[in-house]
């Protein structure tokens, strides 16, 4: 495989591909490098992705194992896991036509197996710390993380503890303990749970925290989305893609992605642009790029939006740099825009997702609103969770109707005209 | 005023494996000053050079992040603990 050793992002020092996820110099983030100078013929690797799994696995060639993806070909991880990526994309004519455009995608990753783009990050995380040796997996989760782990952990018969802030949605705990995991919900926000279980990742360093000591593997699992992007282009890029943003390790990957096929010449054009999407009540990278700096000041989250609750976003920095030389923006929306941006996607698309999509979908439908987007322009519209993981978002935003069982309590109680879902113009 | 002061684990190499040590002073920026003065290592691993905390440091007093509190200047009592930690993990 392909991958070849750890880097620093800030001073470049290299680590061998262990369970390191920090500069010992100078405390950068580490990041997995590659050596692709083997993938020269592009025809040839086109059509072995195409004939590849319908997983991320389709992409190993661009994933950091060091022997062939788990399975029952893998002698070292026989067991496959839970199987993650190879999501639609959906062409949202209605969503485009309701926002003037032409040419708007849906990728939508709430089609995963536990319903977030999770599954992509912890399928490869979790493979690698089975490499390793590890027998134990773990993770700091706003919830959607701690579902993906916790069934990952499951199928493959590993022990696991979640720990999530305790003021979290019920559905994202149910659908964690199910699972038999050891779920901790801990007194405080997710950036108290983050800083609790990188202490803990000290202590109990035969754990593989996913997205602590495995941080490096488990970010390259983002990369997939990009991959399956341009793959269902037609081996093309979109102009735009507007992604949510937390810790900015999504929105970093994603970029990266389009990178690594445009240098091998996978694809052609340019990194398309990125907009970053944030909830106005937690919005530290928002913030820095309205103000021009190219560091994040920490924020106390206040939004409904618990998925993208992350105070102080570790890819900050990165995330703004991205933004900036791709021509994008990070943006914020507020609580209504994101319950109206759920609906919107939810009336025009048919897909139903949680508030980091009313996020996204309400950050697109600014851009559009300002004329910001040629009305030909390709965008994607991430879409990273589902929306029965944030019921308590959209309670009370229909209108309930209660009949006797009778011809003539339907007759007095409805309108003459069925509701069309949202008339676009 | 004694404080102790949280090694992580990327850091333990420049403190001899200690994973927590006690040192003297009333403010962040003086108990950095006093590890830094026992572990000489630690100032270009911790601090820029001009004296400001590399930008993925994190250093909280009694769990508290300093960036919400007065950063350097943030006052530290008679036995508190300060943690550092590199910034990572997330969400999305």
């Amino acid at each position: 495989m392909a991958a070849e050793k750890l880097k620093c992002k800030e001073c470049g020092t290299e680590y061998p591909l262990e369970a390191l996820y920090v500069c010992g110099r100078c405390f950068g983030p580490l990041e997995v490098a590659y050596d692709h100078s083997t993938l020269d013929d592009t025809a040839a690797l086109r059509r072995r992705i195409q004939a590849g799994r319908e997983d991320v696995w389709r992409y190993a060639d661009f994933l950091p194992l060091s022997g062939p993806p788990p399975g029952p070909g893998n002698r070292a991880i026989p067991l496959a896991g839970v199987s993650a990526g190879w999501t639609p994309l959906v062409r949202a004519e209605r969503l485009g036509e309701a926002l003037g455009l032409r040419n708007v995608y849906v990728k939508n990753d709430a089609a995963n197996p536990t319903h977030s783009f999770k599954d992509r990050v912890v399928a490869v995380a979790a493979a690698r710390a089975r490499e390793l040796g590890f027998a134990t997996l773990a993770c700091a989760s706003t919830g959607n993380l701690g579902n993906a782990v916790a069934a990952q952990a499951a199928a493959v018969g590993l022990p696991s503890f979640v720990f999530v802030p305790a003021d979290l949605e019920e559905q994202k705990l149910l659908a964690t303990g199910i699972y038999g995991t050891s779920l901790v919900e801990v007194r405080g926000n997710y950036d108290d749970v983050n800083r609790l279980c990188t202490e803990l990742s000290g202590e109990h360093d035969d754990w593989a925290f996913v997205n602590i000591n495995m941080r490096p593997y488990y970010a390259e699992g983002s990369k997939t989305l990009a991959f399956e992007i341009a793959e269902q282009l037609d081996w093309a890029l979109p102009d735009r893609v507007v992604a949510p943003i937390a810790s900015g390790s999504l929105f970093t990957k994603v970029a990266r992605g389009f990178e690594e096929w445009l240098t091998l010449g996978l694809v052609a054009g340019a990194v398309p642009v990125m907009h970053g999407a944030q909830a106005s009540g937690c919005s530290p990278v928002a913030n820095a790029f309205e103000a021009g700096a190219d560091f994040c000041q920490p924020v106390k989250p206040d939004t409904i939006a618990k998925s993208l609750a992350i105070g102080n976003p570790a890819d900050g920095p990165y995330a703004l740099d991205l933004a900036r030389r791709t021509g994008g923006t990070i943006e914020a929306v507020t609580d209504d825009q994101i319950r109206d941006g759920i609906a919107l996607l939810a009336q025009t698309t048919g897909i139903f997702t949680e508030t980091a999509g009313g996020v996204t979908t309400a950050v697109l439908k600014a851009l559009a609103d300002r004329g910001e987007i040629d009305p030909e322009e390709t965008v994607v519209l991430l879409i990273t969770g589902d929306g029965l993981k944030t019921l308590d978002a959209v309670r009370g935003s229909y209108e309930r109707r209660e009949i006797d069982p009778t011809l003539e309590s339907f007759e007095a109680s409805t309108p003459a005209e069925p509701r069309i879902a949202r008339a676009v113009a | 005023m004694a404080v102790s002061v949280k090694i992580p684990v990327a850091l333990r190499p420049a403190t001899g494996g200690e994973s927590e040590v006690r040192v003297e002073g009333a403010t962040v920026a003086e108990v950095l000053d006093a590890l830094f003065e026992r572990f000489g290592e630690l100032r270009e691993r911790i601090s820029d050079e001009q004296g400001a905390l590399r930008r993925f440091v994190n250093v909280y007093v009694a769990g508290e992040d300093i960036r919400f509190l007065e950063g350097l200047d943030t006052p530290v009592a008679d036995g508190a603990e300060i943690t550092i930690l590199p910034a990572v993990a997330g969400g999305v």
